[in-house]
């Protein structure tokens, strides 16, 4: 005890904590300035090499995908990896979006950088099994690269999300509850109003049943109407709540490296 | 009575005096560190399981060079014989941990090289198959790795800021290792097509 009460000790260990802090958020700022906000859609083409009509075919492919399967593929187009090697580029990409959903990890990205010619398709941790490196590669060299060579990149995409989605497709069901943070909030309020209409219910019982008086009935039975009235909208609510049609967000899931890269 | 109330107060301040200093975080990142280095080793462990498949597909290739080949064995047997005790990372055991899977990784390297000169095996399906398992477990040994060493700083950090670092030579938390980035000599192989 005594000795870690020094305090010559103390400030120098303090000294190299901040040093090492500084050191590390210098270091994390500097890479992840190169690196794009997460959006809020699965195809994200930062080079303007798709055209709108190509791009939503894909996005609407992808998220009716998403929907069923709460698999969630992302395909991302840059202009360059400023410097960085593809994989590593991807990983940081890929942690950083939280692709997939949180517990499931079954996320895919797809990465293209125009500039450096490569490609790469890495893996969440819960997709591995399905899509082992090997078959990422060949899907890299049988559907991708041959379109990318002579140009065609939408016919590429659109050929290797097909294979990724047929590789997948059978090992996750979507819960509608859903596995993303947005899920859990909408489940978090119904349950909130559930529990606040139920209290309603037997705060208006009680005043039924509790007091029994012959006056109070005509007060008691309008309380019930209205309550069943709060209870239709409170349902419809719940209808537009939960079957939003766009892309509803990244889940949080992680990757540990896997997958396979190419260039063309 | 009295007694009880006065042992339930002195309960709940030792509570609240051992979570502001950071005691059960403590614990938190120490588990997390060690399930990190569960995950790095079973990454390592899936490299040397590939090995075996790899070596059988060079050996049906006419005459490959014996002594890169017996070399790749005869690392992956060094490899798998270190194990670290996840109770003790500490940075010398993880350095050594570190040179012997190094050792291995240059080997195979050499291996992957030599095998360029060899038509035959480039025209293997099931040669090509395994280049890619090994370069994708290459990418995860880097992103475990990585992520091992991010929640061993967050580790290290904690308990060596005041005040946690009286609670930590209290309790005998002791600073972990990190692994250092390669000196030129262990690369992970570059696959060449």
């Amino acid at each position: 005890m005594y000795k870690l009460l020094n305090t010559g000790n103390l400030s120098m260990n303090f000294k190299q904590f901040l040093l090492s802090i500084f050191l590390l958020t210098f270091s994390f700022a500097s890479f992840s300035q190169n690196i794009p906000e997460k959006p809020n859609k699965l195809i994200n083409d930062y080079t303007n090499t798709l055209s709108v009509d190509e791009i939503n075919r894909l996005e609407q492919k992808l998220v009716a995908f998403n929907d069923s399967t709460s698999t969630q593929i992302a395909v991302v187009l840059v202009k360059s990896l400023e410097g960085y090697e593809i994989s590593d580029y991807s990983v940081k990409l890929y942690e950083k979006w939280g692709i997939g959903g949180a517990k499931k990890n079954n996320g895919v990205l797809l990465l293209a950088s125009l500039g450096d010619r490569k490609i790469f398709i890495t893996t969440g941790y819960g997709v591995e099994g399905v899509l082992p490196d090997a078959i990422a590669k060949r899907i890299i060299e049988n559907e991708i690269t041959p379109n990318f060579k002579s140009g065609n990149y939408f016919e590429g995409l659109d050929a290797g999300t097909n294979a990724i989605i047929s590789y997948t497709k059978g090992e996750y069901k979507s819960d509608t509850k859903g596995d993303s943070g947005i899920g859990g909030f909408w489940t978090s309020i119904l349950t909130f109003w559930i529990l606040f209409f139920i209290f309603i219910i037997v705060i208006v019982l009680l005043s039924i049943f509790g007091k029994g008086g012959g006056g109070n009935r005509v007060i008691g039975s309008r309380g019930i109407g209205s309550t069943f009235g709060g209870f239709g909208g409170f349902d419809s609510g719940g209808f537009s709540g939960g079957g939003g049609g766009g892309f509803s967000g990244f889940g949080g899931g992680s990757t540990g490296g896997g997958g396979a890269g190419g260039s063309w | 009575m009295m007694r009880k109330i006065l042992y339930s107060v002195i309960g709940f301040f030792a509570v609240l005096s051992l979570s502001s200093c950071g005691y059960n975080s403590m614990v938190k990142l120490d588990e997390q560190v060690q399930s990190q280095w569960a995950q790095v080793e079973n990454v390592y462990q899936r490299r040397a399981d590939l090995i075996p498949n790899l070596v059988a597909s060079v050996k049906g290739a006419a005459n490959f060079e014996q002594t890169t080949l017996t070399k790749v064995i005869e690392a992956r047997a060094k490899a798998t014989s270190v194990q670290v005790d996840p109770t003790k990372l500490t940075p010398e055991s993880i350095a050594k941990f570190q040179a012997v899977q190094g050792e291995l990784g240059s080997a195979l390297g050499k291996l992957l090289v030599v095998s360029e000169k060899y038509p035959e095996l480039k025209a293997n399906q099931n040669f090509l198959e395994l280049q890619s398992q090994l370069e994708g477990t290459e990418n995860r040994i880097t992103v475990e790795r990585m992520k091992f060493n991010q929640v061993t700083q967050e580790y290290n950090s904690k308990i060596r800021t005041f005040p946690n670092n009286l609670t930590a030579g209290m309790f005998g938390f002791q600073k972990k290792g990190y692994f250092k980035a390669e000196a030129g000599s262990n690369k992970a192989p570059k696959v060449q097509f």
